[in-house]
């Protein structure tokens, strides 16, 4: 195949060809190219098609600010949607299709839209596709949905690894053009510690695709000279391939690197880094985008920034065109006819606004045929080079709100006064549009960060370079009945904006937001300025009175995959384990996830059909001998201090104050507004020594409240905390046999009632010597115990225990088991804790102390909360022993015919079904609950079919006087 | 101007030249029956209800920046009535129903969309829980149904049903439940409004209330005083600051809700999707963008902005729930300020000041309140009662000890 | 964000829980004649300022000190950051 379009190698290296296809098309670049370069080189020119009007697009500009020729890139798993090809780096081997058409690039039926054009005008379907109502879901809606979009997902999970990272620096350059390049330089001689980053994969900004000369050598080499300084220098980062990204508080920065998208396979290495830069001063030299002029048939494959096509020509060697024709209200337009003849190609004609020459259309359906102008001159081209003068890149100085300010004599918004804080801005991005002043606001720049951070500047001068001309007279759009575009890719047109206006969408937001101005991938970088413009002709306003609107972060788009990082998959959330993990693997454990732990909920035996039996028989196994559980992920907390009893005394609702040593309570919290926090036990080991129990739940916000208690509200007691959560391996062993089996491995400790009784704690040992900790509590209703032992010895605890156990057939009994019992105790658990309940409400009203001051004890006696009709915790039991009871059924009375918001008497909070009992159990609350216990209800189920007859009765569902736990 | 597809098949035919503005410019007049500050969706909402349901027209909504500029600008566009307690849930059932006719009833397009909520569960108690709010949601009318995790997968299988941390165990649907685009609500009632006569005024902040004898007549503007029977505040976001010019402190703290959308694609979520398990939540819009958020940030601010951890956890939600949208690129992110309320619900009540009123507290629900919301604000103010479904958004909840309390969280205003 | 905290230099704000109001320091007496009406403020009103605040941050993920920061709710901008402890000393509360 013949390139007729490549003119010489550029800056790509003709040693090293890459195949590579479009649209099932084999086709060849080199490397160093872009792929709009190589499309470009290989002649294909149809690249894409607009989003409303399914137009034909072709490249439009040589960078980020792409907004037309977006491509599906890679595929299967890897198929990556929207992908700008003037940004993505040629590889041997790439795959790239083009996206958003039904049919094919070049029969794309959805072009019909382009003939309905003038009923599809701004705002269209807010006024229509009302009537009849039900079109809408059924047939509009679909259809408009059909239609939406550009690239489609794979539907498969991302392939890829992406990384976070972290870096700190003094001062981080954004940018390596000739000012980012001179900012670098001058603050790497400072021995500053410096960040300088590039999105391009080449450093040098608009060096590498002008014609001037820095220091006497051509700019490109310039460039490659000061980054091979910089490499060198080891107080200095340089990124390539790598986008700032966003501006956040206190000078951090996120960037993201691109690290395997320019290799044909990232070989198992993450394919993109999110770096956190966190620095202490930065320059931005983000450079500036050229914008186009609005004309009729402004869009036309073709039709191209001229800026793109000088980086084309000189930069990769390939020209976008044949025959070139320029348009232009500066001086950049010449440079562009000069350079284009420089290398050979044929230019066809320039039409300067400045001179009164405008183009009034164009030709060409798939690719540009010929130019029109005003003048009556007809220019053969099939390729535009349409300059309207630079917009300063000033994004990420609005990232914190600030607003970018209007200067006449450039036509631009350049930054505003209120940059984020230890922001400087050099080069083009500030405004300074000429090479000599870009090089020397660099330096500038770098220097007072530096020295303002306590360096000494560098003496070495500002490298020579020429102040080239720029003149510029603003002209924005060639007035005319036929389409022009400002948009491209949203297909927003000048009529657009003028509608908007006729309708009263005059403010620059609602501009936006009723035309979808700026609202596409490319965030309107190209379209922004000229649609201000147009607005401010329109309503006969400056473009500075018109506004302009909020820059926000990303200034440009970032994979949500690079955001994630790794947190995905199973590797979402760390893992806790407990210490008998391993051992309750190879005992045929099934886990369940109780916030981030893991816990086993229940032990499989060979031949049980399903989780019931496994949980019936551990029940029924420890009511009858005794069972085992890890308890660990119970919250602990150590509680020492002088004034540790008075501080606990605050903490509870319930008095702490006169707990004796070696002796445990049931403890009660409140929030401070009254509501239950929690619950759980607090042993006393010494007069100045406490262990606090909490739920797994809430082990954090415990913890958490009880520093801010002691800091903050008492912080002259003389008390001290600790987490030990971690530290301890606890288990319960519960049933009738637990004291014989604990007898068998606790050294030298009276476990008699009348030594050990119910409620009694202890330092001990066990197994000759192991230090532990001994708790006579039960969350069973059993005689019961948990056995603390430091958390390495928890493995060889459980299996201490366990063949202490074989004698009364011990069995472990998992999270199930453990709720199945709790609430045949009809003890409190999550589901009840919930916080939305009251302590009178869960039956616990009494133990909130009046005689001190506790957290919440005052605001827990607000009238609302204190109601006699409020709900009370109550248990249920089927009417029918046969009806299983459902978690979540609504109370409602026997005869309700209509249930309603008004018949709602409460709800069932858990449930179970009791092998003692032999049939399903409950928990939950009821109006009125105490003074209904015997009557019949309706636990009302509609979203699951249910409707079943239960009877109120009290929580205890076995053994009412608790004469197990205390024997 | 009424709007129809003949309209715009004419207008296409001549040029669209023949488009009236949508609302006027009009100056403010002296006095007003009432005055509403904020023309927010809500705000919007109050004066087109005022003026249609009943009858009220001498109505000005004052506006400091242009109208639709608060969070109705800002948001994920979602609407539902998944609530659960007695207080909420009615409210917004009313809402909903409201949504459903509301295209028809103001004669503009806001393409209501119920593709239907998918609340994903990830544990047994998360299961009761849900189960508990899809009856309570079936007791007030609303429609709810309980999904296992097959019919999950045959609905969106692309969710990780495979590799989880978190594996789906079901999931709690509505299928009336969807999407609004946001911005056309705020054109549509202040369309609507102004057609009616209500002066929609922009660029006219509020700088202070005039008081007199200790009742509140009207409102001080950068564009001079203005009388009023009746001051009705909406401006969620700013509540505090507002409401600080007439001596009050709220039960409210402004913090940032981030927002998030990509580049656009073809259609593939069929609706709302909520993780359980983390900090996220997405749509996708008629234009293709995948809409999402997750937590606000955390830290009270007024600010219209938030920092990079927040959106790292979202992302990360979203790649735990949906690996498929790794290649999505985030195309813009933006932070809206909300009215955290102590206990995440809102407030629609009479101040202790005679003729002051106030809507706010919102928290990050706001949106899909805002027909209810104009609805009862328009009740309160016509007939100084409380509309039946938002008898329990008053102010003095708290101290009588009666809080809304969702999440069950608390006076923890970052944690609703 | 960053918090440079007084003991431990500059972090980021990521390592620390959030809680509000350095006004939540001073808890009413409960034994006042009005303390129903006090705790009632104290938990729920707040000046919600737009501008400095002094606030109240956690380092959950540090060494787990009460902080309170100064900071601009419209700048973020941090002016002071000292250990809460002080704070509430110096305001009055003990034991």
């Amino acid at each position: 195949m013949t390139r007729p379009n490549r003119l010489n190698p550029g800056l790509t290296d003709r040693a090293r060809p890459l195949n590579f296809s479009f649209n099932g098309r084999n086709m060849m670049g080199y490397q160093g190219d872009t792929l709009a370069s190589a499309l470009l080189a290989n002649g294909q020119r149809l690249i894409a098609r607009s989003f409303k009007y399914h137009r034909p697009r072709g490249v439009f500009s040589a960078g980020s600010e792409e907004p037309n020729a977006l491509v599906q890139l890679r595929r299967g798993a890897a198929l990556e949607p929207n992908t700008r090809a003037t940004v993505a780096e040629l590889f041997d081997g790439l795959h790239a299709t083009s996206q958003n058409h039904r049919g094919s690039l070049e029969f794309d039926i959805m072009a019909v839209n382009d003939l309905l054009a003038p009923f599809l005008s701004a705002g269209f379907y807010y006024k229509t596709f009302m009537w009849p109502k039900a079109f809408w879901e059924k047939l509009y809606e679909p259809v408009i949905r059909a239609s939406a979009g550009l690239g489609r997902l794979s539907l498969q999970p991302d392939p890829d690894v992406y990384d976070h990272g972290y870096l700190h620096c003094d001062l981080l350059v954004i940018g390596a053009g000739p000012a980012g390049l001179s900012a670098a330089l001058a603050a790497g001689r400072a021995k500053a510690r410096v960040i300088v980053a590039d999105e391009d994969f080449r450093p040098g900004g608009r060096l590498n695709s002008e014609t001037y000369e820095v220091d006497a050598i051509p700019g490109h080499d310039w460039a490659a000279r000061a980054w091979a300084e910089l490499l060198a220098m080891d107080n200095v980062r340089c990124m390539t391939r790598t986008s700032v990204f966003g501006a956040f508080d206190h000078g951090i920065f996120g960037a993201l690197e691109r690290r395997t998208d320019h290799l044909a396979n990232s070989g198992g290495k993450p394919r993109q880094v999110l770096w956190r830069i966190y620095s202490r001063r930065s320059v931005l030299c983000a450079g500036a985008t050229e914008r186009p002029i609005a004309f009729a048939n402004n869009d036309r494959p073709g039709v191209m920034l001229a800026g793109a096509v000088r980086a084309y020509s000189n930069r990769f060697g390939v020209t976008p065109g044949q025959r070139v024709a320029v348009f232009t209200n500066n001086d950049d337009g010449r440079r562009t006819a000069a350079d284009l003849s420089a290398l050979g190609v044929a230019v066809t004609g320039i039409v300067d606004t400045r001179l009164d020459e405008f183009i009034v259309d164009t030709t060409g359906r798939k690719e540009l045929k010929t130019v029109l102008t005003n003048a009556g001159r007809r220019i053969e081209a099939d390729c535009l080079a349409v300059s309207g003068g630079w917009s300063p890149n000033v994004h990420l100085t609005c990232h914190q709100r600030g607003r970018p300010t209007w200067r006449d004599d450039i036509a631009a918004f350049v930054p505003g006064p209120d940059l984020p804080p230890g922001m400087a801005v050099a080069g083009a991005a500030n405004g300074a549009m000429t090479l000599a002043a870009a090089l020397a606001e660099g330096r500038a720049a770098a220097n007072a960060a530096v020295r303002d951070l306590g360096f000494a500047p560098s003496r070495k001068p500002v490298p020579r370079a020429e102040d080239e001309a720029f003149d510029i007279k603003p002209f924005w759009h060639v007035k005319g009945h036929k389409r022009a575009w400002v948009d491209l890719q949203n297909d927003v047109t000048a009529k657009d904006i003028r509608q908007s206006h006729l309708e009263g969408f005059r403010a620059v937001e609602h501009l936006k937001r009723y035309t979808t101005l700026g609202m596409a991938t490319d965030q309107g970088k190209t379209a922004n300025v000229l649609g201000l413009a147009l607005m401010a002709e329109a309503s006969g306003k400056t473009i500075p009175e018109t506004g302009t609107t909020i820059f926000r972060p990303p200034c440009t788009p970032v994979p949500i995959g690079a955001f994630a990082g790794r947190a995905r998959g199973r590797d979402f959330r760390p893992v806790r384990r407990t210490p008998s993990h391993a051992w309750a693997q190879e005992n045929g454990a099934d886990f369940v996830e109780t916030g981030i732990w893991l816990r086993a909920q229940w032990f499989r035996h060979p031949g049980e059909k399903g989780w019931r039996d496994s949980v019936d028989r551990e029940v029924t196994q420890t009511r009858r001998s005794v069972g085992i559980c890890d308890v660990t992920t119970l919250g602990k907390i150590d509680v020492q201090g002088r004034d540790a009893a008075e501080f606990l005394n605050k903490i509870y609702a319930n008095a702490f104050a006169g707990l004796p040593v070696g002796k445990v309570r049931y403890g009660l919290m409140l929030r401070e507004d009254g509501i239950c926090h929690d619950d759980g036990t607090t042993a006393r080991l010494g007069e100045t020594h406490f262990v606090m129990t909490t739920t797994t739940a809430n082990a954090a916000t415990v913890f958490r409240n009880m520093e801010f208690a002691r800091q903050c509200l008492w912080p002259d007691l003389d008390v001290h905390l600790i987490s030990t959560t971690d530290a301890w391996a606890q288990f319960a062993v519960a049933g009738p046999n637990a004291r014989a089996l604990l007898a068998k491995v606790v050294d030298d400790l009276d476990l008699s009632n009348a030594a050990f009784p119910f409620m009694a704690c202890a330092e001990c040992t066990v197994c000759g010597g192991t230090p532990a900790r001994l708790f006579r509590i039960s969350f069973s209703g059993e005689l019961a115990y948990e056995i603390a032992v430091p958390a390495r010895y928890g493995d060889a605890m459980i299996r201490a225990l366990m063949a202490a156990g074989k004698e009364f057939a011990v069995v472990p009994y998992g999270t199930e088991a453990l709720g199945v019992m709790r609430i045949e105790k009809g003890h409190a658990a999550g589901n009840e804790l919930n916080g939305q309940t009251t302590a009178a409400q869960l039956g616990l009203g009494r133990m909130v102390s009046k005689k001190k001051d506790g957290i919440g004890s005052t605001l827990s006696e607000r009238p609302e909360m204190n109601r006699d009709d409020d709900l009370r915790l109550v248990g249920f039991q089927p009417v029918d022993p046969s009806d299983a009871l459902n978690a979540g059924a609504h109370f409602i009375e026997i005869n309700d015919e209509t249930p309603d918001m008004h018949s709602d008497l409460g709800w069932m909070t858990s449930v179970a079904h009791s092998p003692e009992l032999g049939h399903s159990i409950g928990l939950g609350f009821l109006k009125r609950g105490a003074d209904r216990m015997g009557d019949i209800l309706r636990a009302y189920d509609p979203v699951r079919g249910k409707d079943t007859r239960v009877r109120v009765v009290a929580t205890h569902h076995i053994d009412p006087e608790g004469e197990r736990q205390r024997g | 101007m009424g709007y129809s597809a003949f309209k715009v098949f004419w207008e296409g035919l001549t040029g669209n030249k023949g488009w009236k503005p949508v609302w006027r410019e009009p100056d403010p007049k002296p006095q007003y029956d009432i005055v509403i500050v904020g023309a927010g969706g809500h705000g919007l909402a109050t004066a087109y209800y005022l003026a249609k349901e009943f009858g009220i027209t001498n109505v000005a909504v004052l506006e400091k920046g242009w109208l639709g500029s608060g969070n109705i600008g800002r948001n994920t566009t979602i609407i539902r009535s998944n609530y659960l307690l007695p207080g909420n849930q009615p409210f917004y059932e009313k809402s909903l129903k409201l949504w459903e006719n509301l295209e028809q009833d103001f004669n503009y397009n806001a393409m209501v969309s119920q593709r239907s909520i998918l609340n994903l569960i990830h544990s047994d108690p998360q299961r009761d829980a849900f189960a508990r709010r899809a009856n309570a949601m079936r007791l007030s009318g609303a429609d709810s149904e309980l999904l296992g995790p097959e019919e999950i997968r045959a609905l969106c299988p692309f969710l990780d049903f495979d590799n989880a941390r978190f594996p789906i165990q079901g999931a709690l649907r509505q299928k009336r439940g969807g999407t609004v685009r946001h911005d056309a609500v705020a054109w549509g009632y202040a369309r609507g409004a102004d057609m009616r006569g209500v002066d929609i005024i922009q660029n006219c902040e509020v700088t202070g209330f005039r008081m007199e004898n200790g009742a509140c007549v009207g409102v001080e503007t950068a564009r001079g005083p203005i009388r009023a029977g009746k001051t009705a505040v909406c401006v969620a976001g700013s509540s505090s600051r507002v409401m600080a010019l007439a001596g009050m402190r709220l039960p409210i703290e402004s913090h940032v809700l981030q927002a998030f959308v990509t580049e656009g694609l073809k259609p593939t979520l069929p609706g709302v999707i909520t993780f359980g398990a983390g900090h996220f939540y997405v749509s996708q819009s008629d234009k293709g963008g995948l809409v999402f958020g997750g937590d606000i940030d955390g830290y009270n601010t007024y600010a219209q902005r938030g920092n990079l951890p927040v959106v790292e956890d979202v992302c990360e939600g979203g790649m735990a729930i949906m690996p498929m949208i790794g290649r999505a690129r985030l195309l813009r992110m933006w932070g809206g300020v909300m009215d955290m309320s102590m206990d995440g619900s809102p407030f629609i009540d009479k101040t202790h000041i005679d003729g002051l009123y106030f809507n706010g507290g919102w928290c990050y629900g706001g949106f899909k309140a805002t027909p209810a919301s104009g609805y009862c604000y328009a009740h309160l103010l016509a007939t100084g009662r409380p509309h039946e479904v938002a008898g329990a958004f008053r102010l003095d909840r708290f101290r009588r000890g009666a809080p809304i309390d969702e999440k069950g969280v608390g006076a923890h205003p970052n944690l609703h | 964000m960053i918090i440079d905290h007084p003991l431990l230099g500059p972090r980021d704000a990521a390592e620390f829980v959030y809680k509000g109001d350095a006004a939540l320091i001073d808890r009413p007496d409960w034994q006042a004649e009005d303390a129903a009406d006090k705790f009632h403020e104290y938990m729920y009103l707040r000046d919600n300022v737009a501008g400095e605040m002094a606030e109240l941050w956690y380092h959950e993920h540090g060494d787990r000190s009460w902080l309170v920061v100064t900071r601009n709710t419209l700048t973020h901008k941090i002016t002071s950051v000292e250990l809460a402890r002080d704070v509430a000393r110096r305001r009055g509360r003990g034991k």
